[in-house]
């Protein structure tokens, strides 16, 4: 039976009542008495030496309150970078400084160079084209490989080269898995690129800066994933302003996919600007904007090598990967190809042994950082490619490959470094299974076939590291930051809660499953719980939303804040029901004594709180809120299998996903249509990777693809209807809910199956086609039959 | 978008006066020209919408039994009206989405000629007569290149007489991202002889296929086209396709109309 309320229950989305109906506040609606509006100058260059910024004809130009340039900001800090690696010899990475308008140089198309602020935006964009710019052009850095030759053109001339780091892990596994390539019976080698996507959230980003001369405050309206992470960045690092004077609001915030996570100049400008003007400065950007500045996604060059025995047992696995950093390091843009990566490479499987190299290049293109899945995508893409390839050398079924190779006893430490609390590969494998009528295949397949069509059919397994993460852990591994979360709840005279969390919705629902969880706990109506979050003013301290934390991390506060919160309720309800604290049970919002039939309502004892005049007062404080900090003890390991099916028209080369299957493990769940949202979400951006999307470059640094008409999103018809399962659940084993998370999943998982299966495809007529990288849009897919 | 000063004349002859100016400029549904303002890659003084031109609106039926199309006409109501001549109306109810579809207007698309859109593929094709202000033109002299046509400045397309083919059919291989032609093909059979044109793929925009004419003049079945290939060397080669692939694009999709129309 279907629950009608709290966990478990598919309780409709609350917060879409205002989404749908237009009413939500969004960055852009906020609008301030007195504001003024900003207009960035951008690099039209890839790299170029700034010779002059001659702001004067501008500057009278009617409207103009105020014009920047990258010298105004010479004694303001470097946009931070927010982890540190440590390269294959112990070195740190090379960290450029990173300024808030460019200054010496230009490095990549859309950098900020100048800042007007005027009365209004066209005012603004009307001076910024009399702003006479003199750079010198120099040689594009694009391509990493090239890049990294002697000789290169390079992107920061305070550096010794173009490489950010050399990472080796586990570089103590490196000669033995080297032998173990010299030992095996099979090995398959597989080059492939993950292609660099651009995140296009619906919202674009916004940035409206405040400053009270009276009090000396700051206040940053924004569209971030994590204002908390925000202020204590540009606070700190940025703009030197005390955290208790710099107040961070992320309000309604249309999609982030990881691009909302990082800290942006356009951020630090109008905070810095609305003091310099002394006025609230706002930003909105424009769609062609967020092309050249919103931290692009992905843009991996690998090759990978799998070594098998005689048995078709992995003995070990090889990888080199380059990694594009864009022309600066962004907020976690070094941790993504290494410890969100790295970490990864066992996947579901027993390999006793892996190495894996990454090279991370600067470039003049736009920096690179997380994007749903961050790291886990790209990883799991080229062991599931391999594993495929691996499968079809040998002549045997890629999906048994698979569960020969599967991990199945658990806890499971990896060779590269985590451990694995539960799984189990088998159960979401046979669910998969049960789904996709594999036995039909071959009838769908004759069936096409005589309609001049070819039809594929590619499976794959995925397992992300999600619930991010240990600080004491990711502190040794580089990070600058914790990574707990906090939650306060606080509960009204009359009842009602207040629960203050540090994770940040934007999209994923939070105000609903979050409620569902606290309603759940005390046995009260969903509706008397109300979830604030995204203002740094209203919640103690906040990691914020990204790596599928937030029900994991932000949750498991949220539990043990409330788990206070009974602790206290039932030491005022044993003091109104005069009985013993251990006797006091709580059910269905109602205290009662174990064996009795006295009880007091939940409303009575909040009142109590509140009104103590029949209170413990001698014991116990009044009032009843209570703040928990929750610190992860390991990550969350959310595992599924896929499996796409595609026609593919051999004439023109266009692949049409015919069918798509999902069963994920997400541990316990709360509320499955929100999860259910999630995945076809997920779904969604992994087959745009797959199929449509691809960010390119030409060779002196200008973006081909910088707009709808050349970028192309997944549509609604782009894609089949989804046919999505979780109900194989192991729970988590070491946070109090047992949820492992959801987000990011049908964006790691769904790649490598569209691929596998238009190989899968092409070979069924012939081709000799083992790979053909991202997006297989028709032009790529008939090149490959040629 | 700089500013503008905005006109809505009433006749054709007002509209021609308000665009005497050098600086003026037509605007139909603004579906190509308001992105262009709005990235201030132009910057008329004044934009004159031909939309409030009631002789320029709407589809009838020419004495010749030609469909007529006013120059400011929306796709919706072709795709809606055009029922006599169903390739065209078809075609109009592909291009773009619905909002597209309800702003953007035939004398728009012509006027601009974009090489992939599809309207030029269906004028060439059926040897419409584009009729402006001042005289009638072909489609075979008004189709000059890429973005490139016979009109003078501040000529106005008024209206657009497209002859009725026996049988005819577009079909268009969509760019993935814009949706617009990758390759779209015309295929109009008219009692002395059929008429093919393809949008999307050449460097010097909408072209008539003059083998393949030939061969399906002779025969109007796909397999009149085994064997016939263009080059790819001056077609369009970006983001979404070699010119080989186009070219190759030409012949499959060539014959998918013909098989859609036969
Ligand atoms: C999202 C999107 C998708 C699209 N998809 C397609 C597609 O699939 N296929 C396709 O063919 N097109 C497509 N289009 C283009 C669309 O059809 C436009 O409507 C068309 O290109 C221009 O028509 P318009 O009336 O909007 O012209 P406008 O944008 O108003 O004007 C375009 C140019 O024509 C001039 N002009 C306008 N009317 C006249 C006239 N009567 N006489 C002389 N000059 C005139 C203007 O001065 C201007 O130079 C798409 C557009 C968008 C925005």
């Amino acid at each position: 039976m279907p629950k009608d309320g709290g966990i478990g229950a598919s309780s409709k989305r609350r917060e879409d009542v205002r989404f749908l109906t237009g009413v939500g506040n969004y960055t852009d609606d906020i609008n301030i008495h007195g504001q003024a509006y900003v207009f960035f100058l951008r690099s039209d260059m890839a790299h170029g030496t700034i010779n002059s910024v001659d702001t004067s004809a501008a500057a009278g130009m009617p409207g103009v309150v105020q014009i920047f340039t990258g010298a105004d900001f010479e004694a303001v800090g470097s946009i931070p970078c927010g982890w540190q690696v440590t390269d294959k010899h112990g070195e740190v990475m090379q960290e450029p400084r990173h300024p808030v308008l460019a200054h010496g140089k230009v490095r990549h198309v859309g950098e900020p160079i100048a800042a007007v602020v005027a009365e209004t935006l066209e005012q603004a964009r009307d001076a910024a084209e009399a702003i006479e710019l003199d750079i010198s052009e120099l040689p594009a850095v694009v391509d990493m490989k090239e890049a990294l030759k002697d000789g290169a053109a390079k992107v920061h001339d305070d550096l010794n080269n173009n490489l950010c780091y050399d990472w080796g892990f586990v570089e103590e596994n490196k000669a033995a898995t080297d032998a173990a390539f010299e030992a095996a019976a099979h090995v398959t080698t597989l080059e492939l690129v993950n292609n660099r996507l651009v995140a296009n959230p619906m919202e674009p980003r916004v940035a409206v800066g405040e400053y009270a001369r009276g009090t000396d405050e700051h206040t940053l309206y924004t569209t971030s994933q994590n204002p908390h992470v925000i202020r204590l960045l540009m606070g700190a690092f940025v703009l030197g302003i005390p955290e208790h004077k710099l107040r961070v609001v992320a309000p309604d915030v249309g999609g982030g996919f990881g691009t909302k996570i990082f800290h942006y100049q356009e951020e630090a400008f109008c905070t810095f600007a609305a003091k310099a003007c002394n006025r609230p400065v706002k930003w909105t950007s424009s769609r062609s904007e967020a092309f050249v500045s919103d931290a692009h996604g992905r843009d991996h060059v690998t090759k990978i090598e799998l070594a098998l025995d005689g048995d078709n047992n992995f003995t070990a696995l090889r990888t080199e990967t380059y990694a594009n950093m864009g022309a600066y390091l962004s907020t976690f843009a070094p941790s993504v190809p290494t410890w969100l990566h790295g970490t990864l490479m066992a996947g579901n499987y027993k390999t006793p042994l892996i190495y894996v190299n990454v090279k991370a290049v600067f470039t003049n293109t736009v920096p690179v950082d997380a994007y749903r899945g961050a790291g886990r995508p790209e990883a799991t893409f080229q062991l599931e490619r391999v594993v495929d390839k691996a499968a079809r050398e040998l002549g045997v079924d890629p999906v048994a490959l698979r569960r020969q190779n599967f991990i199945t006893e658990f806890p499971y430490a990896t060779p590269v470094a985590v451990e694995y609390d539960t799984g189990d590969y088998h159960a979401t494998m046979d669910k998969l299974e049960s789904m996709i009528d594999r036995d039909g295949f071959a009838a769908r397949r004759a069936e096409s076939e005589k309609n001049g069509k070819l039809r594929g059919l590619g499976v794959n397994c995925y397992i992300e590291a999600c619930g991010i993460a240990p600080s004491n852990l990711v502190g040794q591994l580089g990070a600058r930051a914790g990574l707990y979360e906090s939650a306060t709840v606080r509960v009204n005279a009359t009842g009602g809660l207040v629960v203050m969390t540090g994770s940040h919705s934007h999209g994923q629902g939070h105000e609903t499953s979050f409620a569902q969880v606290v309603a759940e706990m005390i046995g009260i109506d969903e509706n008397m719980v109300e979830i604030v979050h995204g203002d740094t003013s209203k919640v103690p301290m906040g990691m914020g939303t990204y790596g599928s934390r937030s029900l994991a991390v932000g949750g498991s506060a949220m539990v043990r804040a409330t788990e206070k919160i009974i602790n206290k309720a039932k030491k005022i309800a044993s003091h109104l029901l005069e009985a013993s604290e251990g006797d006091i049970e709580l059910k269905d919002g109602a205290f009662s004594v174990a064996g009795t039939d006295k009880s007091v309502a939940w409303g009575d004892v909040t009142l109590a709180a509140y009104v103590p005049h029949n209170y413990p007062l001698e014991d116990i404080e009044p009032g009843l809120e209570e703040t928990a900090f929750y610190d992860p003890s390991n990550f969350t390991y959310p595992s599924g299998a896929y499996a796409c099916e595609v026609e593919v028209d051999p004439e023109t080369g266009k692949v049409t996903i015919e069918r798509f299957a999902a069963a994920d493990d997400f541990g316990n769940i709360v509320n499955p249509m929100i999860v259910t949202g999630q995945v076809h979400g997920g779904l969604a951006q992994g087959i745009g990777q797959a199929l449509l999307e691809n960010c390119s470059y030409d060779e002196n640094g200008q973006l081909l693809s910088a707009s709808y008409m050349d970028y192309a999103m997944p549509r609604a018809d782009d894609l089949p209807m989804f046919d999505v399962d979780h109900s194989c659940q192991t729970p988590c084993t070491h946070n109090p809910l047992g949820v492992k998370g959801c987000g990011e999943a049908g964006a790691i998982g769904s790649p490598p199956s569209v691929v596998n299966a238009v190989v899968d495809a092409l070979q069924s007529a012939g081709k000799d086609v083992t790979h053909i990288d991202m997006p297989l849009s028709p032009d790529r897919v008939w090149a490959a039959m040629q | 978008m700089y500013n503008f000063e905005f006109e809505k004349p009433e006749t054709v002859a007002d509209a021609v006066a308000a665009l005497a100016p050098e600086d003026a400029q037509a605007l139909g549904g603004g579906q190509t020209l308001i992105p262009t303002l709005k990235q201030r890659l132009a910057s008329p003084t004044t934009l004159v919408s031909l939309k409030g031109i009631a002789e320029m609106q709407g589809v009838c039926k020419g004495d010749d039994g030609s469909i007529c199309i006013g120059g400011a006409t929306n796709h919706a109501t072709v795709a809606a009206e055009a029922g006599d001549y169903p390739a065209l109306a078809e075609t109009a109810a592909h291009i773009g989405d619905p909002a597209v579809r309800n702003r953007g207007t035939i004398g728009g698309s012509l006027a601009n000629n974009d090489p992939s859109a599809c309207y030029p593929a269906a004028a060439l094709a059926s040897g419409a007569t584009i009729v402006t202000n001042s005289r009638e033109i072909a489609a075979d002299d008004y189709f000059q290149g890429m973005f490139t046509t016979a009109l003078e400045d501040g000529e106005i397309v008024t209206e657009v007489r497209f002859p009725v083919p026996e049988k005819a059919n577009y079909q268009k291989f969509v760019q993935p991202a814009s949706r617009f032609a990758l390759v779209g093909v015309f295929v109009a059979k008219y009692s002395d002889g059929v008429r093919v044109a393809i949008t999307g793929a050449s460097n010097d925009g909408v072209f008539r296929w003059a083998e393949a004419e030939a061969a399906l003049t002779a025969n109007f079945a796909p397999e009149a086209l085994d064997g016939l290939s263009l080059s790819g060397d001056d077609m369009i080669s970006d983001l979404h396709g070699t010119g080989a692939y186009r070219a190759h694009l030409c012949n499959v999709i060539t014959k998918r109309a013909v098989t859609a129309a036969a």
